[in-house]
């Protein structure tokens, strides 16, 4: 139990080192590695692992530091994740970092790769522009083109070509990688008091920042701890948190949601890593193509994903089931338009589906969790008491 | 501090022109009105990197979600249809278009004229510069759960040029998706030499529009390039870039423009001719539409005249060179989509504000910053400061929204301008001494 402590403890300072120091420490150990950060949701990390890179999330400040300068950056008006990348990037927490990734999302962080252009932070700031097409002979094409050009901005840094069997190296660590936490999260289903969604959102968190190959260690150790009992049940209901899109909840709030009788078991907190829904064909002789193809056909729903073809609230009914939720949350940052307007079409499908919701909204630095905790509480004690006369079977 | 401009309060003379483009609008309503009884099919699309020219060759009739919201705005009506929106579940921060619009189709989806808009046959997403657009069309589609689907995806100009393979893509996208769903939905089939000929058309307009807004190069400017702007653009931005009357109309404009050069008149406002210029100003950002008559007042009182906004290129940018090209029709349509305002990079968009602030001799540049519009207010405060630096150009900065009237604040507005206005007078002091 001690060592799951030090593992949680651990991965929890790494989690929120704003100095990024697992990962400087990691570049200046060999020559020609990389430092390469990106913006949430997701980004093809596979790609700059083979490349000899480190991909590195940059998630914002939270509530661990001021932002000043950024909200000279920013109206009142938008949302609060940016203005602590500004922050971070203008005190030079980025002094190492090579490049930068800004996945199309929306608007915000769009307009953010242009500020960092202006700015000349990082040697390359790539905006990944994610098709909206999913037929690989058009989609599929422009999104190999674009991993293709992010390949070329690290060779200029690093003189890596990256081969065949690199690429299909970093496809299987990856694919470990996302098999453990799905696991992980397999097992809380049943098992919830095993390891709390705080010290979960720790362990996914850190992944982000260190070595793949380092993270899949702790995994296995989560992984092996989580399999034999410990801990007690508690009375309380099993819900998804669904909303948070990119910007992260504070820490605060993921324990305020179990602390008043809930047990997250499924969430969108961090879902780029998660984003591809089973493995990457691995061994592959274009793995491109294979990352490609995964993107188009195996990416998790999302407000960033145009879901025509398969309705995102289909697949959140779908996510219910399968975790055998008894209600949902939905949490989302303020000024979010992506998640935001996601919002009305899921309470419809959940009031048509007779699943018990609540929704509030949030932002990062976020520091009263009072009415959500008497929110959430009400929310937790009413299935409990009533939920054979409302939920259907 | 002194109101500058007397305003002519005899009844505002019409210009041909305006009268050419309400008999343009008004034929329009009245064939989507009667689209049912013609067989007519409608495509609901949005503005920026619109496909007016293939809704054209495919007989069809468009229908623009944001044009309903902007009119539903000055119609004094948008304020109800956001809180039936925010009814069903829509949060107060977001995009108050999309929330206008649906609160109008939750009410009846009754247009200015004051009769019903069809139903759409296709759902045309050409997705252009606006992450939120893509939303809106889900949102659409969960209204209208039968109807046809096409998306087009634009690329951004993330390094500021369009690369082939970009255009590549686009040209895949209409040729594969985007047609065939046309030819469905209207059951012609695609003719590309009666493309050719409406993108010819298109090529004339564009050339027309940019000569009209260059010619805010003369000193009084001739015509206002923000407020009287955006019903410049209305004929290019509502369906009709691409018909002969859209070319017709803007040979008229054009033609009345050079007469007022000759005759040294400023702009006309609702109120007359403006009698003196006394600030030329570059606006970045949207209108507020929920006000727009008074927020056009506060600036022609004080004498104050844009000679160039980023809003009038939000349905195309012709300043940099692009016109349409008949002999390239697929090519040049996803150019087109690619060269839209707000799916320029920041840099970009600096520097093509830079250049309307040097050629048409600006003495300030302002933003008006929308609540409600990422795709535009994200980064603003950036190029505002950036601009400043390299021009020395002074700046100002006021905030409203684009229909939400609760996100109008008169006396807020009104203040910042007059210390606005104030500083350029200071700065021509300063400079005449």
């Amino acid at each position: 139990m001690n060592s799951l402590n030090n593992v949680i403890e651990k991965c929890k300072a790494l989690a929120f080192d704003l100095d990024f120091k697992r990962a400087r420490e990691w570049k200046s150990e060999k020559k020609d590695r990389v430092l390469i950060g990106y913006m949430p949701i997701y980004v093809p990390r596979e790609i700059i692992h083979a490349a000899g890179g480190l991909p590195v999330g940059i998630l914002g400040v939270g509530d661990k530091k001021q932002v000043i300068k950024g909200d000279a950056f920013y109206q009142s008006y938008i949302c609060r994740i940016p203005r602590g990348i500004i922050e971070l990037a203008l005190d030079n927490y980025f002094v190492n970092f090579d490049g930068f990734i800004f996945p199309s999302i929306c608007d915000v962080i769009r307009n953010l790769s242009g500020m960092f252009q202006i700015l000349r932070v990082g040697t390359f700031v790539h905006y990944l522009d994610f098709p909206q097409n999913f037929q690989s002979d058009i989609g599929g094409l422009f999104y190999h083109n674009e991993m293709r050009q992010i390949l070329n901005e690290i060779k200029k840094i690093n003189g890596i070509e990256v081969s065949i069997e690199q690429l299909n190296n970093s496809i299987k660590l990856y694919n470990k990688n996302r098999r453990l936490i799905e696991e992980i999260y397999n097992i809380r289903q049943n098992f919830p008091w095993r390891l709390s969604a705080e010290d979960l959102y720790y362990i996914i968190r850190a992944g982000m920042v260190i070595p793949v190959e380092e993270h899949n260690d702790i995994l296995e150790q989560v992984v092996d701890y989580m399999s034999k009992e410990n801990g007690k049940p508690m009375d309380k209901i099993k819900v998804m948190v669904i909303g948070s899109f990119c910007e992260q909840p504070p820490i605060g709030l993921i324990k305020t949601i179990e602390m008043a009788g809930c047990y997250i078991v499924e969430d969108d907190f961090l879902l780029g890593s998660r984003w591809i829904q089973g493995d990457v064909k691995e061994n592959s002789d274009d793995p491109l193509v294979a990352l490609s193809n995964a993107f188009l056909t195996q990416s998790t729903f999302s407000s960033s994903v145009y879901d025509i073809e398969n309705p995102k609230e289909k697949r959140l009914l779908e996510l219910a089931k399968k975790r055998k939720v008894d209600g949902i949350i939905f949490a989302a940052p303020s000024f979010c338009d992506p998640a935001l307007l996601d919002l009305p079409v899921y309470q419809n499908t959940c009031d048509d589906k007779n699943i018990r919701y609540i929704s509030f909204q949030f932002s990062e630095n976020t520091g009263q969790f009072k009415n959500i905790k008497e929110q959430v509480g009400a929310f937790s004690d009413s299935i409990k008491l009533w939920s054979e006369e409302l939920i259907e079977s | 501090m002194a109101v500058a401009s007397k305003q002519n309060n005899a009844e505002v003379k019409k210009e041909k022109s305006m009268i050419i483009q309400k008999e343009m609008v008004g034929k329009l309503f009245k064939e989507l009105s009667s689209a049912k009884e013609t067989g007519k099919k409608i495509v609901y699309t949005f503005v920026p990197g619109n496909l007016s020219e293939l809704i054209h060759a495919f007989d069809m009739l468009p229908v623009y979600p944001e044009i309903n919201a902007l009119q539903s705005g000055m119609r004094k009506k948008s304020g109800d249809y956001i809180r039936e929106a925010e009814k069903i579940g829509h949060s107060e921060d977001v995009c108050t278009y999309v929330k206008c619009d649906i609160g109008m189709m939750l009410s009846g989806n009754i247009g200015p004229t004051g009769e019903k808009i069809p139903d759409p046959d296709l759902l045309l997403l050409s997705y252009t510069g606006c992450f939120t657009f893509m939303k809106w069309f889900e949102s659409l589609e969960n209204l209208y759960p039968e109807v046809e689907i096409a998306m087009l995806h634009t690329p951004y100009q993330k390094d500021g040029k369009v690369t082939p393979e970009m255009t590549q893509y686009m040209v895949k996208q209409l040729k594969e998706e985007v047609i065939p769903k046309m030819e469905k939905v209207s059951g012609i089939k695609y003719d590309e030499s009666k493309l050719k000929n409406i993108l010819e058309n298109s090529r004339k307009t564009g050339e027309l529009i940019q000569n009209i807004f260059d010619t805010t190069k003369n000193i009084p400017s001739p015509i206002d390039a923000y407020f009287a702007g955006v019903y410049y653009i209305g004929p290019i931005n509502i369906g009709f870039r691409g018909t002969p009357e859209a070319v017709e109309y803007y040979k008229e404009l054009y033609r009345e423009t050079l007469e007022r050069i000759k005759k040294g008149l400023g702009p006309v406002t609702p109120e007359g001719e403006i009698d003196e210029e006394r600030f030329r100003l570059v606006v970045e950002g949207p209108p507020n539409w929920t006000s727009f008559r008074e927020f056009w007042k506060l600036f022609y009182d004080m004498g104050a005249v844009i000679v160039a906004s980023s809003y009038t290129k939000v349905g195309g940018v012709y300043d940099l060179g692009f016109q349409h090209d008949p002999e390239r029709p697929l090519e040049t349509l996803a150019e087109y989509c690619m060269n839209c305002y707000t799916n320029l990079n920041l840099s970009q968009r600096i520097e093509l504000l830079e250049k309307c602030i040097t050629d048409y001799h600006a003495d300030g540049f302002l933003v008006n910053s929308i609540k409600s519009c990422n795709s535009f207010s994200a980064g603003q405060l950036l190029m505002m400061r950036t601009l400043e630096e390299k021009l020395g150009v002074p700046v100002g900065f006021i905030e409203s929204d684009l229909v939400d009237p609760r996100y109008f604040s008169y006396a807020n507005i009104k203040n910042r301008l007059e210390s606005f206005f104030q500083m350029l007078e200071q700065r021509k002091l300063i400079a005449l001494h």
